[in-house]
């Protein structure tokens, strides 16, 4: 299938779906925590100026730190989230969905300097694009992922109520599990949407018009989720 | 068994492990590590039974949640930082010589040629350093300041916070060009031996030796030695690239940017030494130029007996 996602293989036997998150909101996210290592600097600056040139030493020693140690800092120690990956609801992993430690946020984050090369990130983006976890080279040679933290399901999104049906002809599992989803994703469609893929499936709806069908679906769904 | 009786009946143990995850105690946290066997069973049921996305989705979720939750190792490390850099430190740099070795050729090669040449043919140095430059380094070593290596409106932190920021971030770029197949560690070991090359050939001709030389003797050990290390980390990671041996390029990568990386922490925590001994010791002028030629050559003389030596007393028992 094509799909953004890592599947990683647990002691306990089962895989667990890791979503992975592409340039866009890494960009975003690197955006945002520029702006916050901007301001600390400038902070820095203000409160070093009394100091006269003597500040300006500790203007480049806080430069130095929030550039190079302080976002290793955060993946490190705030489960491998820097405030810009938190705000975009992403996360960096070890590539076995496991949290980062110093040595592998050390790894990704010194090797900024190569990703960053030609110009703004050119061989990170590259290196993003042409493999299919998005790593850059710092998460190559780290091994290490970005994804999305999943948030927890919108709780609107349950199966509409309805006397339960069976369906006419028997559905293999996938079958079952397409008319499950349709009926759980209806409350966040519009009424013409859920009409309209209503009455493809003609075997369970044959000539019914949309709302009909989409009815009846929505009572399958039911029938098949169990309900009595 | 259909999709909402699996949930009815399985509900409240969910309902307790998210709580639990959530640092409500719902539990006794010793039943942890059960109660996430019986999640990874519920998920991989959900998936067989092909239930519905939202429910495996939340499944899935709370069992990445307890994987973390299980598997987070917050192993005290603190003890550790001492035991690497008496022993793990050089003994690193030892287990790699061969790139130590490279990495040093590519690095002392120039400087110490453009040294001696320049010594017989002043004039090349204007091959390699541009009129501003050399203007530069007469104003930094003029033998009439009072403070060598620096501006006189300079101060002693100032000159630190730049040591740190410029040196340091040189190191980082040194070893980080490693990932282009090595090509950016050799090139940036190189251009760094030309240009120190170029400028102590030309200044020690140019009759500045006793304040170029008092200026750059402490801290030359350190800074040099750091250089040279963080382009042996970097080839290691280059060398990762071009000759993988039995592993895929990815994983030999993954494998070659551990020690690499443990490399560079004593390469940065030399750098740290070198930006102090910089700023701090090298300018002054009240310490005579033996006391300074001597402290450095001491400098070399414990870096290397440290690299060569230290550590290897645990190794053998």
């Amino acid at each position: 299938m094509l799909d953004t996602t890592r599947r990683v293989a647990t002691p306990e036997g089962i895989e667990l779906t890791l979503r992975l998150a592409g340039p866009v909101p890494r960009a975003l996210a690197w955006s945002v925590d520029l702006a916050l290592r901007a301001a600390i600097v400038l902070v820095a600056m203000t409160l070093a100026s009394p100091l006269g040139r003597a500040g300006w030493g500790v203007v480049l020693l806080t430069a130095f730190f929030v550039e190079w140690l302080l976002p290793a800092w955060f993946e490190a120690q705030m489960r491998g989230q820097t405030p810009g990956k938190r705000l975009f609801g992403i996360a960096v992993l070890n590539d076995d969905g496991t949290p980062l430690r110093w040595p592998a946020a050390m790894t990704r984050n010194l090797l900024r300097a190569v990703d960053f090369l030609p110009l703004m990130y050119g061989f990170g983006l590259v290196s993003m694009l042409l493999n299919r976890d998005f790593k850059r080279l710092g998460d190559l040679a780290a091994g290490t992922v970005v994804v999305y933290q999943s948030g927890a399901v919108d709780p609107s999104r349950k199966i509409p109520e309805a006397p339960p049906m069976p369906p006419p002809v028997e559905l293999d599992l996938d079958e079952q599990r397409a008319v499950l989803e349709l009926a759980e994703r209806s409350a966040g469609l519009t009424r013409e949407r859920v009409e309209e893929l209503s009455t493809l499936p003609t075997p369970l709806v044959s000539g019914l018009d949309g709302a009909r069908a989409a009815a009846r679906l929505i009572g399958m769904a039911n029938y098949l989720a169990g309900r009595q | 068994m259909k999709q909402t009786p699996f949930e009815l009946a399985h509900a409240r143990e969910w309902d307790e492990f998210e709580a639990f995850l959530d640092k409500k105690p719902s539990f006794d946290p010793a039943e942890m590590p059960t109660r996430f066997r019986r999640i990874s069973q519920h998920v991989a049921l959900a998936a067989e039974r092909r239930y519905s996305a939202d429910l495996v989705d939340r499944l899935n979720r709370l069992a990445l949640r307890g994987h973390h939750a299980l598997y987070s190792n917050r192993r005290r490390e603190s003890y550790q930082v001492l035991e690497f850099m008496l022993a793990g430190f050089p003994r690193l740099v030892r287990q790699e010589w061969r790139l130590v070795s490279a990495a040093a050729v590519l690095f002392f090669g120039p400087l110490l040629v453009l040294i001696a040449v320049l010594q017989q043919f002043p004039d090349f140095a204007h091959y390699l350093l541009t009129p501003e430059q050399i203007a530069n380094f007469h104003q930094m070593y003029d033998p009439a300041n009072r403070r060598i290596g620096m501006r006189e409106a300079d101060t002693n932190v100032l000159m630190f916070g730049f040591y740190i920021w410029n040196n340091v971030r040189i190191g980082f770029q040194t070893f980080a060009g490693g990932m282009l197949a090595g090509v950016g560690s050799a090139w940036f070991l190189g251009a760094n031996g030309v240009i120190i090359g170029a400028v102590a050939g030309y200044l020690t001709h140019a009759g500045f030796s006793a304040t170029f030389w008092s200026f750059v003797a402490g801290h030359s050990a350190p800074e040099l030695g750091a250089i040279v290390l963080s382009g042996a980390a970097g080839l290691r990671l280059g060398l990762a690239v071009i000759a993988p041996g039995n592993l895929s390029r990815r994983a030999a990568l993954v494998a070659a940017a551990k020690p690499a990386v443990r490399i560079m922490y004593g390469a940065a925590l030399m750098f740290l030494a070198a930006a102090f001994i910089e700023a701090f010791w090298s300018p002054l002028t009240e310490v005579p130029l033996n006391a300074k030629i001597a402290a450095g050559i001491a400098g070399w003389v414990l870096l290397l007996a440290y690299l060569a030596f230290a550590g290897r007393a645990r190794a053998a028992r």
